[in-house]
């Protein structure tokens, strides 16, 4: 019965959230083609011959770098900006007294986002497909799955992230630049500009204790269908939801003690 | 007798605000070397709020209306005190205790601005739990209220100020709270509008004996809503109670205008004793105690050749403006 009444909750966000999206279809669209670094990184290794160094052939990058695209196409996160800017100017108050966390919101919107990217992903996709043909490829039905349930998960834990990060705007007014931060090490270790794999041993050695290499080196891997440990990855990948989770109930629960209400 | 639905007991809340100096040199100096200091803006204060009770709050801007509301609904934390609301502390925002009152802030939408109202009525719905057989039944009962129509299927940015706040009011009242929060809900709209909201509020009030607890400086919702009135200065409350015992405190006289059939008969009135205000011609306009207006009136009619007379009530906004700069009213 609760499962039900959550579900509809859930489900009738998202559908509300859906037609929303669709009033910004040409921004999406725009966003989904701005998201072609991997593209660019694809051109600049293989001109460069740079993957010879790493033992990847030529037609396996590509497909990791089209992979890289189409997992960050899925997981790219902003809740940190849209909280920041209704808390800032009080239009979360509204949101503060429903019978429903406000985040639940932006994560209906993030999805609904998603929903709306897909046929635009899927366009650039198929356009790629047809200037690198050698690199098509149909992965099985289970590791489709899997990386399915991969990507989800590692916008789970950029959402985490930035949220934690967001509710901090309780205590400070521009908690956007605490993202900033984290943004440099997100572009670099996450796998978006060069897979893990070329990273100098001593990064190596550490890189996989942190969550970046589980945002898109170890979805795009797995759905490229690179070596890569999968129940490794996807119980890494758990493991840091479930240390985020209870982190960012902690810090929403202290923040909202100290929200004012400002703007309203 | 009605029970308290509310009941607020030495509250306080006090605010950390940064100061900055003006120009360039203000600016490095609060770069390095932040100045806060706490404000306290709300002073241990204490009422009670009878359910089905519609109260207002009156105070010049600043003065810490806003400030209670926040608390009363659970949006923001005492800093002291303690408040009850329908049994539930309200900054721990129950589910229970969410589903039973709203928050509607004239300057503030909750409504999705690129959708229609009509979407952002069957999510408030589902987030209160609420079938669709159940959300449409209330829309409908809602919109007839309101009085609104077509506006549920066009979007929010096209909408006139007025059917947004209907549309806001449809949308925070869908769930049928007990307890409603009114923060300048005729903030910005035109006297029809306002006059409709009003209507409104009172038949809401009337059919589910809803507590209304509601702030505005529109003079005219206040006189046409609220028995009671709790006036707020400074943090402090200096005023709690009936809002006729507050004007008849505030404005123990009443202007009469009594237009004499001849000039002599207004000559002779003017030197009969009485408080003249102004006198033109045969039109004389004298001031006259609420306890004597009886006795007096009998005088002038007994002693004087009078062709009409008026009684003026003094304009209740400029009673009210000295609420606001007053601080203490024992009545």
């Amino acid at each position: 019965m609760i499962s039900k009444l959550i579900n509809n909750k859930i489900f009738t966000l998202l559908k509300v959230q859906y037609s929303n999206m669709l009033e910004y279809r040409v921004e999406i669209a725009l966003w989904a083609i701005s998201g072609i670094i991997p593209f660019f990184m694809l051109n600049i290794w293989t001109n460069n011959n740079l993957n010879e160094s790493i033992n990847i052939s030529n037609i396996m990058l590509s497909r990791y770098f089209l992979c890289a695209f189409f997992v960050r196409q899925f997981s790219v996160v902003w809740v940190v900006f849209s909280f920041e800017e209704d808390t800032l100017m009080g239009k979360v108050s509204p949101y503060l007294i429903q019978p429903l966390n406000p985040f639940f919101r932006y994560f209906a919107q993030h999805l609904a986002e998603q929903i709306t990217r897909l046929p635009f992903a899927l366009i650039i996709i198929f356009f790629f497909f047809i200037f690198n043909r050698e690199s098509i490829w149909i992965p099985s039905l289970g590791i489709l799955l899997l990386s399915t349930i991969s990507t989800f998960f590692s916008f789970l834990i950029q959402f985490l992230i930035q949220s934690i990060i967001a509710c901090l705007c309780f205590w400070t007014e521009k908690a956007s630049s605490i993202e900033r931060l984290l943004f440099i090490p997100t572009l670099f270790l996450s796998g978006l500009l060069a897979p893990v794999v070329s990273f100098p041993e001593y990064v190596k050695s550490w890189i996989y204790f942190t969550p970046f290499p589980y945002l898109i080196d170890f979805p795009a891997n797995l759905l490229s269908g690179n070596a890569t440990n999968i129940s490794g990855g996807l119980s890494m990948q758990i493991l840091w939801i479930l240390l985020l989770f209870p982190l960012f109930r902690k810090i929403w629960s202290s923040g909202t003690k100290k929200y004012t209400a400002m703007g309203s | 007798m009605d029970k308290n639905i509310i009941d607020v007991k030495n509250l306080s809340k006090s605010f950390n605000i940064s100061s900055k100096e003006p120009g360039i040199k203000g600016t490095i100096k609060h770069f390095f070397k932040r100045q806060t200091k706490s404000i306290k803006v709300i002073k241990d204060i204490s009422f009670e709020v009878k359910e089905g009770e519609i109260v207002g709050f009156l105070g010049a801007n600043g003065a810490g209306k806003t400030t209670i509301l926040k608390m009363l609904c659970g949006l923001i934390y005492p800093s002291q005190g303690s408040i009850s609301v329908s049994g539930y502390l309200p900054f721990r925002r129950k589910e229970n205790f969410l589903k039973n009152i709203t928050l509607i802030m004239g300057q503030k939408q909750q409504l999705i601005w690129d959708l229609p109202p009509i979407e952002s009525f069957y999510l408030n719905a589902s987030i209160y739990d609420l079938d669709n057989f159940e959300a449409k039944k209330r829309i409908k009962k809602l919109s007839d209220m309101l009085e609104i129509g077509e506006e549920l299927f066009i979007p929010v940015r096209k909408l006139s100020l007025g059917q947004r706040m209907k549309s806001e009011l449809l949308a925070a009242l869908i769930h049928e709270p007990n307890i409603l929060f009114l923060d300048e809900p005729t903030l910005g709209l035109d006297i029809n509008a306002q006059r409709n909201l009003r209507k409104f509020l009172q038949k809401y009030n009337k059919e589910t004996n809803a507590t209304i607890c509601l702030t505005s400086h529109y003079m005219k919702d206040i006189t046409s809503l609220c028995k009671r009135v709790i006036c707020v200065h400074n943090g402090s409350i200096s005023y709690d109670g009936k809002l006729d015992l507050l004007l008849k405190k505030l404005s123990p006289v009443k202007e009469i205008l009594i237009v004499c059939s001849s000039d002599e008969d207004a000559n002779q009135l003017e030197n009969s004793g009485f408080n003249v205000k102004n006198k033109t011609k045969n039109e004389i306009t004298i001031i006259i105690d609420n306890n004597s207006i009886t006795s007096s009136l009998k005088t002038i009619l007994n002693n004087f050749d009078i062709e009409d007379l008026y009684i003026n009530e003094p304009p209740i906004d400029e009673i009210i403006g000295k609420i606001l700069i007053k601080k203490d009213y024992d009545i």
